[in-house]
């Protein structure tokens, strides 16, 4: 018994005197349930929703009123015509418009019953429901309280329309979050790997001590997985499109151009990791935990970003995978062109500029 | 320094912080000598060598290697030197001949040139069966003499080993040093660092580090006489001591 106990013993201070393990026995689980607890909320906080009001009466200002005042919705435009719609929609902010036929109040006094159209933008499909339900539930308790008073029951149409993902297709949002995640791994974690592999084994030294550059190294070491990540992005396209029907409804040579930025990105992000990890397997986890897990949570790819609180949405704006899946979302699912995905863009290509001059300054250093 | 010498030092000092690994360390190495850079774990050797490979600088003095000085010509000693380290030099996955030809390439030597030397070095090694063999399944003694024959494949001015013998059977190490006295003969200079005191004896000349310095310098034989020691050892433990 005493031996069993000196050995339990032993055991807690392994545990205990291993400052990696205390952090994944507590920090992480405690992280996560924070994490998850903000991150998975169902409830809608400030959708901007724009509004074309062919009526603009009492009764619909009333509506509009009832709506903003909820809290869940945040109203950011009027817009003037129908034509006026698929921009709006395009520019990526709105993701409800809501309609008003002309007449509202005298159609409702005189027939006892009026239109009002909701179109969503179903890139995101789960958000675009969930909007569409909350909507129609506030004019639906709204046209309740109408009907208390009135001696005829009154009636509002509510037309439900999606934009973009007609059949609300999940694969429209998670092919781009897998483009997204999957880049991320392969550019990412297996360059670090590979690089720490080297170091592990000791043939990295031979290889500084050999005429061949520092810059050569790092060249050859990612080229192989440049290559990979951009093959394999293809593939994945391929399967979406012919498999599950994703479609690509903007420029294919835009939308490859930015996926080779992306995994240039992720690439120099690999390195940097390589450069602070002492092997593979630090390297790995360091991935895992440092990319891929946040590439999951707070890229958008399955959790609406919108819906966070205010310093994860911040913590998010620093994620690569975020600009990714909008620019994949814009060019694949809306068919935008570069004007719409400048923006994203220029944050893509300025991080890459950072991550890759970082990396090769810190790999050179670090060599020596 | 004369001109028979492939690497001359004076005065290096390398510091990490307050603690000086490398104290004014001031020798040179003849062409063509087997030299045993001597002295126990934490000595400094390991520091020493790896600027002499150009793998890091010193913090002072003078260098130089195969005539070309290490702080402005630091390409030039890298095409120039061989390099063999206490963990493999090979790749286990890839098979002997792509270990070979891939470091022959960035020595820049022809494909041909490969060619006919790999088929050469095999058979003197009698090894030819094991062309495209994976290094993960040859024994460990065989690795050895591999790595050492790909590190003197270009037939640098010099080789340096850093404790190439660790973990082998006596009658490899043997083998090993033949390989040694191979290259001597060839006009490569050896230099290598060891803490077997026998194969101290196998070397022309050795120093032995202490505690970041040069305590003894010389031929075995003469050290041995200097010291009044019977083996290499004894004289280690009577420098060690002092």
């Amino acid at each position: 018994m005493k031996q069993l106990l000196s050995f339990i013993k032993k055991e807690f201070y392994h545990i205990l005197r291993d400052k990696r393990t205390m952090i994944i026995l507590f920090g992480i689980p405690i992280a996560q349930i924070l994490l998850f607890g903000y991150v998975i909320t169902n409830e809608l906080k400030n959708v901007k929703i724009a509004v074309l009001d062919l009526s603009k009466d009492n009764v619909t200002a009333e509506i509009i009123n009832k709506i903003t005042a909820s809290g869940f919705f945040t109203l950011n435009k009027n817009i003037q015509t129908e034509k006026d719609i698929p921009l709006t929609f395009k520019e990526g902010k709105i993701m409800e418009v809501i309609i008003f036929e002309p007449d509202f109040a005298k159609k409702l006094q005189k027939e006892n019953f009026a239109d009002i159209q909701l179109i969503a933008d179903a890139s995101d499909a789960n958000s675009a429901n969930m909007i569409v339900n909350y909507t129609s539930g506030i004019i639906m308790n709204y046209l309740a309280k109408l009907n208390k008073n009135a001696d005829i029951p009154l009636k509002i149409n509510v037309n439900e329309r999606m934009v973009y993902n007609e059949a609300l297709k999940d694969v429209y949002m998670f092919i781009p979050g897998t483009m997204a995640m999957i880049l991320m791994l392969i550019s990412a974690m297996m360059t670090s790997i590979a690089v720490t592999r080297e170091k592990e084994s000791g043939t990295m030294e031979i290889l500084l001590v050999s005429p061949l550059k520092p810059l050569h190294i790092l060249i050859g070491k990612v080229t192989p997985y440049l290559a990979l990540s951009f093959v394999i992005s293809m593939i994945i396209i391929a399967i979406g499109n012919i498999i599950f029907g994703m479609p690509v409804l903007g420029s294919l040579s835009l939308l490859l151009a930015e996926t080779m930025l992306y995994i240039l990105l992720a690439l120099s992000l690999g390195i940097l990791i390589s450069t602070v990890a002492k092997n593979q397997q630090s390297a790995m986890m360091l991935s895992l935990f440092a990319l891929l897990l946040p590439t999951i949570l707070l890229s958008g790819f399955i959790f609406p970003i919108e819906n966070m609180p205010k310093v994860l949405q911040w913590l998010a704006a620093l994620m690569p995978p975020k600009y990714f899946i909008i620019i994949l979302k814009n060019i694949m699912i809306k068919g935008t062109g570069f004007a719409y995905v400048w923006k994203e863009t220029l944050i893509l290509s300025g991080m890459t500029v950072f991550f890759l001059g970082l990396s090769a300054k810190k790999f050179k250093i670090r060599l020596e | 320094m004369t001109d028979t010498s492939i690497i001359s030092v004076k005065n290096l000092t390398k510091m990490f912080g307050d603690f000086t690994a490398n104290d004014n360390l001031t020798f040179d190495v003849k062409k063509g000598e087997i030299f045993g850079f001597l002295g126990a774990n934490g000595a400094g050797k390991t520091t020493a060598l790896k600027i002499f490979c150009g793998l890091s600088f010193p913090t002072s003095g003078e260098v130089k290697i195969a005539g070309f000085d290490i702080y402005k010509e630091t390409e030039k000693i890298k095409k120039n030197i061989g390099y063999m380290s206490q963990k493999f030099s090979l790749y286990e996955d890839l098979t002997v001949k792509e270990n070979i030809r891939f470091y022959a390439k960035i020595y820049g030597i022809s494909k041909n040139e490969i060619i006919n030397k790999t088929e050469e070095l095999l058979e003197k090694l009698n090894f030819s069966h094991a062309l495209n063999e994976r290094i993960k399944d040859i024994p460990l003694g065989w690795k050895q003499k591999l790595a050492f024959s790909t590190a003197v494949f270009h037939n640098p001015k010099i080789v340096f080993l850093d404790e190439p013998t660790g973990g082998v059977d006596p009658i490899t190490r043997r083998q090993f040093w033949d390989l040694i006295y191979e290259a001597a003969e060839n006009n490569i200079t050896v230099f290598v660092t060891t803490h077997y005191m026998d194969e101290a004896e196998y070397c022309d000349r050795v120093s032995i580090m202490d505690a970041g310095r040069i305590e003894a310098i010389g031929k075995p034989e003469e050290l041995m006489l200097q010291y009044n020691a019977e083996t290499m050892d004894e004289v280690f433990l009577k420098i060690a001591r002092q």
